[in-house]
């Protein structure tokens, strides 16, 4: 088990997103990462992470796997070695942005 | 004064809905209207998912395009190769030019199962189908009639789907199909879908998945396909997880036109045209409207959507021409009868706000909401009258405007008793 915990100071939501995006720091991001089965962030990792953050802090939202896949340069099946189970969702949490909405 | 030219891109449900009503609007003296479209077979698309069991058949739900607009609109039969959005010109592949003073943009979106690995491999059309096409649905039909041990997977490899309640009525349908050929005691039903429930919207997804869970069908979860593999009958999911198939139902991934990737400006990465989710103008230009499934909204990619959004983005088009306020009129409004089999359906009507709710529609003695009754099932078959006669045509329907009706709600727990 991991030994740092999140400070308290930093609000998050029942699944654990951060509820304001400014409370976000790459310190942060590295123990959410490895409280959710990423050890270690790679360069490839950073790269998407920060590239889900900084499309929701310009546009409000953040982009679904396929836009991710399309835009990041990360291809769709990469995304999942690199955050397993739900890649946005994920990648999401690290950023230290809200839980992207499912589109209907 | 010359004439104004108006341009719609697509002959479907908004593109033809929206050039009708601006006919009725303007005289011929006033406004010029062109549509293109790349065919001219006018698709029901309601019907689809009828066609594999059949109940409806190709020929009931095809019309010719020409046919459902009105006199002195234009129709172009050619294929578009691009918009110039800062020249206001449409390119057809014919090498003809378009000028336009308003364009709207009605080109819905595009199967794309070639973006799923295997998908349209060995296999295709022989034990992997998707009813979201005309032929596909008719091809489904030779399949599930042979259909007599096994185990059918539906899948939905990932949203933006149109009509996002189909694969689920789908479902249920084939469970019933399946009962009634005497055949689902040998047959396994699964659903698989990315979302973490039934459907996207909480209360609707409880209650549709406690349909799935009495219908005997399984429901499997944040299952995100990453390949297909017809040959040994089996879905592979991204994380690992595989599912064996003998029937394969799939909706593929959607995007959308080709052209709009043609066109600087106009699309994002998926080819849909981003648009302001109140008055449908787009941020690319303001002469540029878009409405249905051809936008980035985050309504559903239904026929319904796409009636409520084309009174608000007439009524817009109208204004800009007089130069206006636009009007912030579309509240998200969807409204769509989910079949669930034996004769039965259920209603759902929602908004970007306000989740479908339990009640009835659209006042408290009307269509029951989320709850399954025969009355709703008469609606859905009704409807296709309703459509080629009353929507496509532009005329006004009583009772049902654009915005959400709130007077039949109940914001109570749902029943699923």
């Amino acid at each position: 088990m991991s030994t740092t915990m999140i400070p308290e100071s930093v609000q998050v939501d029942a699944e654990g997103f951060l509820t304001d995006p400014r409370q976000w720091s790459e310190d942060l991001a590295e123990q959410i990462a490895r409280e959710n089965g990423v050890p270690d962030l790679t360069e490839r990792h950073w790269l998407v992470v920060r590239f889900m953050r900084e499309r929701y802090l310009s546009t409000g939202n953040a982009p679904s796997i396929r836009a991710l896949g399309k835009e990041s340069g990360v291809p769709v099946k990469e995304l999942y070695q690199l955050f397993p189970k739900g890649p946005a969702k994920l990648a999401a949490k690290i950023g230290g942005i809200p839980k992207p909405k499912g589109c209907i | 004064m010359a004439k104004t030219r108006i341009v719609v891109l697509g002959g479907g449900t908004g593109g033809t809905m929206t050039a009708n009503m601006l006919r009725r609007r303007f005289g011929e003296d006033e406004a010029e209207i062109h549509v293109v479209d790349r065919d001219d077979r006018h698709v029901y698309q309601p019907g689809l998912l009828f066609v594999p069991f059949g109940l409806s058949s190709l020929d009931e739900i095809v019309r010719p395009r020409r046919r459902q607009l009105r006199k002195g609109i234009r129709f172009h039969e050619r294929e578009i190769d691009a918009v110039w959005i800062e020249r206001d010109e449409v390119l057809l592949d014919d090498g003809t030019v378009l000028p336009y003073d308003v364009l709207i943009v009605a080109t819905g979106s595009r199967l794309q199962p070639e973006e799923t690995e295997g998908l349209t491999g060995a296999g295709w059309n022989e034990r992997v189908f998707t009813f979201y096409s005309p032929e596909g649905a008719d091809q489904l039909r030779a399949a599930l009639d042979g259909f007599e041990r096994g185990r059918l997977v539906v899948n939905l490899v990932d949203m933006p789907i149109k009509c996002p309640v189909a694969p689920l009525e789908f479902a249920f349908l084939a469970d019933w199909y399946l009962r009634e050929c005497g055949v689902r005691r040998r047959t396994e039903l699964v659903y698989a879908t990315p979302l973490d429930g039934a459907f996207t919207k909480p209360v609707a997804s409880e209650q549709l998945g406690g349909l799935l869970a009495e219908k005997g069908i399984d429901l499997v979860t944040e299952f995100n396909a990453g390949e297909v593999d017809g040959d040994r009958g089996k879905l592979v999911g991204y994380d690992g997880r595989e599912l064996d198939f003998d029937l394969l139902v799939t909706v593929p991934l959607h995007g959308g036109a080709a052209y709009v990737e043609r066109s600087p400006e106009l699309g994002d990465a998926l080819g849909f045209v981003p648009t302001d989710k109140a008055t449908l103008q787009t941020p690319a230009k303001p002469n540029v409207f878009a409405l249905g499934d051809a936008t980035d909204l985050p309504a559903s990619k239904a026929g319904s959507v796409t009636h409520f959004e084309a009174e608000v983005l007439v009524e817009n088009v109208a204004r800009f021409l007089a130069g206006r306020d636009l009007e912030a009129g579309y509240d998200g409004h969807a409204n769509c009868f989910v079949e669930t089999g034996f004769h039965k359906a259920l209603m759902i009507d929602f908004n970007y706000e306000t989740e479908p709710l339990p009640g009835h529609f659209p006042t408290p003695v009307g269509l029951p909401l989320l709850r399954e009754s025969r009355l709703n099932h008469l609606g859905k078959l009704a409807f296709q009258w309703i459509y080629w006669h009353a929507l496509l045509p532009g005329r006004e329907l009583p009772v049902i405007g654009p915005a959400m009706p709130t007077a039949g709600k109940r914001r109570t727990a749902v029943h699923t008793s």
